[in-house]
């Protein structure tokens, strides 16, 4: 326990482990290989991690970064006085919540179903089918349902008028925004979606169904005892994966929905940095904004790791 | 899988279950066969029959008017480009980095594989991004449709799974037989990984051909857009092809804006329902052995 006992234990190792330099001799074509890809995790992903400092300063494009004047919280200041602030919480968490009752929950019950078909074929054709549209884009998803939802000919709104009389603005107002991004969600990514619990589903011992058949157990009971515990665990990763992102609700998904019209429901963080900075220029207020967004996301990520692994659960790290 | 039910409860279950799963598929696949069938009908159909999966008359209209210039065809063009030399360099990155990351003994590997962790949790964000991207000189470049998303670390840490579980006997041998490094990847590693490559192949070309994202932000020219950027341009904001398509030719009859909008969308579909079936084949096993493994 006490370092008294550590440096004999180490000595024997040190003689045999070859010199730094002897290593990188060893080694040299695969520090090679790894270089690019430092590289472009440097460039791209760690010089940006740098680029937060401007939250700090007041950017002008031709001071440039390193001359720009330090402001210290005054753009974060600036954005939680304003009033916009709340109404982007509320929306992002809002959305979040509505993914996370209605859209979380869905590929379970998709995989616990398809899990108890038999007939190969069928099993087959479904999930051939349910896993199409992961691969449309977002830009294909939004334009479909512009095309059937417009009142300018959309099949809805003919059906509606036919049958009521009336027609819905249903891009143009505020209480549809939120019904159309969660069902796009769930018709575009939960077939995908399935593939994880499918996975972990596999694992299970089928004797634990041969024995609860004996006991007694119907199919519900089946499903309750064996089959939704042996996706418990991933089905936790995935709610914690979902909570570190929980003020991410997808860029280009409301982004291609979102109008004036609707913009009190649907504005969220990732909008308004693009609006406030790549449309308006304000650089260093909108680096403000996601910066807030991304501190928060991590503290959530690691907030609920570090609860899972206390109720028992394995947790991500 | 050698399960059997035969009680009545049991069949009643199983219908049940066949009929919310065939439901659950043809949810998914029915807006697509309205929108196909829809682009070939006429103005006046669609304004009478709302939703049909056959037109009465088959009218190439819509297809007629959208090629009626070269914009659409040119940001094909553009969606190709990236997305074929994206991939490629998709491909170089992700597989020359996954492999030094593969081998436990390689000195900082744990160091380099935390640094890429760190950055799933934690980014700069898009304004950073975007102020590096112009710093690089890179805006209104198609290198900005393939660079900044050249590595992506989750794909890259299945991909170093993967590697990983190829026997290292394999490759010493191949040490013993006078092969470096590169030989084994090259030889050895790569041709026992192809399952998996072809995975991230599809996966990634896919991703370019959807990205809507990064054009949004990088691509200012409307004549450099990528078809995504155009498709939103001419369905969702209705300015027809930044002008191009109004300077139509007089001989062409005006035909719906439905359909043309039906036929937009289908043609930025097609690549993706071709080559499904063949990226079908491999995604689920490709993934599994790489995830389910690590």
């Amino acid at each position: 326990m006490k370092p008294i006992s550590a440096p004999s234990m180490k000595q024997p190792s040190r003689n045999f482990r070859p010199s730094v330099l002897a290593t990188l001799k060893r080694d040299r074509w695969l520090y090679l290989l790894l270089l690019p890809g430092a590289l472009y995790f440097l460039v791209f992903k760690y010089v940006p991690m740098w680029g937060v400092l401007l939250a700090f300063k007041n950017y002008q494009p031709y001071t440039g970064f390193w001359n720009s004047e330090w402001v210290g919280l005054e753009h974060f200041k600036l954005f939680f006085a304003n009033p916009e602030f709340f109404m982007l919480l509320r929306n992002t968490l809002l959305l979040s919540l509505y993914n996370l009752v209605f859209f979380f929950p869905a590929p379970i019950v998709i995989a616990l179903l398809l899990n108890e078909v038999r007939l190969a074929f069928f099993k087959r054709t479904v999930q051939t089918l349910i896993y199409v549209p992961h691969f449309i884009s977002m830009v294909i998803v939004a334009s479909m349902t512009y095309v059937f939802l417009t009142t300018q000919g959309g099949p809805v709104n003919a059906l509606l008028f036919k049958y009521t009389g009336t027609t819905i603005e249903f891009l143009a107002t505020t209480e549809w925004f939120r019904p159309i991004i969660i069902i796009q969600s769930i018709w575009k990514e939960c077939g995908w979606g399935t593939i994880i619990f499918l996975a972990a589903l596999s694992g299970v011992d089928v004797e634990q169904y041969e024995a609860a058949k004996i006991d007694g157990a119907n199919r519900w009971r089946q499903i309750w005892h064996i089959t939704l515990p042996a996706i418990r665990s991933t089905i936790i990763i995935l709610l914690i994966l979902r909570m570190g992102n929980v003020l991410e609700n997808g860029f280009e998904q409301i982004y291609l929905l979102l109008n004036p019209l609707n913009r009190e429901v649907a504005e969220v963080f990732d909008t308004y940095v693009y609006f406030m900075g790549i449309t308006q220029g304000a650089f260093s207020y909108s680096t403000a904004v996601g910066l807030f967004k991304s501190v928060i996301g991590v503290i959530l990520v690691l907030g609920t790791n570090s609860l899972a692994k206390r109720f028992g659960q394995s947790g991500l790290y | 899988m050698a399960k059997t039910y035969k009680s009545v409860p049991g069949t009643l279950f199983d219908v049940t279950n066949y009929i919310l799963l065939s439901v659950c598929a043809l949810t998914a696949i029915l807006p697509f066969i309205f929108v196909i069938s829809g682009s070939f009908a006429t103005d006046a159909e669609l304004t009478k029959r709302t939703v049909f999966l056959i037109p009465e008359t088959f009218s190439l209209a819509a297809y007629k008017f959208i090629f009626s210039t070269d914009t659409i065809i040119k940001a094909i063009g553009v969606s190709m480009f990236v997305t074929v030399f994206g991939t490629i360099v998709n491909l170089f990155f992700t597989v020359t980095m996954a492999y030094p990351l593969a081998r436990r003994a390689l000195k900082g590997r744990n160091t380099v594989l935390n640094l890429v962790i760190f950055s799933m949790l934690f980014g700069g964000g898009m304004i950073p991004t975007y102020l590096v991207i112009r710093e690089l000189h890179l805006l209104d470049n198609y290198g900005a449709l393939i660079l900044p998303g050249a590595i992506s670390a989750f794909n890259l840490i299945i991909v170093k799974n993967f590697f990983q579980e190829i026997p290292a006997e394999i490759e010493e041998s191949a040490k013993i037989d006078g092969c470096n490094d590169m030989g084994i990847l090259w030889k050895i590693v790569l041709p026992l990984s192809m399952p998996v490559l072809a995975t991230f192949t599809l996966f990634y070309a896919v991703g370019h051909w959807n990205d809507f994202f990064s054009a949004l932000l990088y691509i200012n020219t409307p004549e450099k857009w990528p078809l995504q950027v155009l498709l939103r341009q001419i369905v969702l904001l209705s300015q027809a092809a930044a002008g191009d398509l109004s300077a139509m030719d007089a001989t062409y009859v005006q035909p719906p804006d439905q359909s043309i909008k039906m036929a937009v969308i289908v043609v930025g579909t097609i690549p993706i329902l071709l080559v499904y079936p063949f990226l079908q084949k491999h995604f689920a096993k490709g993934v599994m052995l790489g995830s389910v493994k690590g």
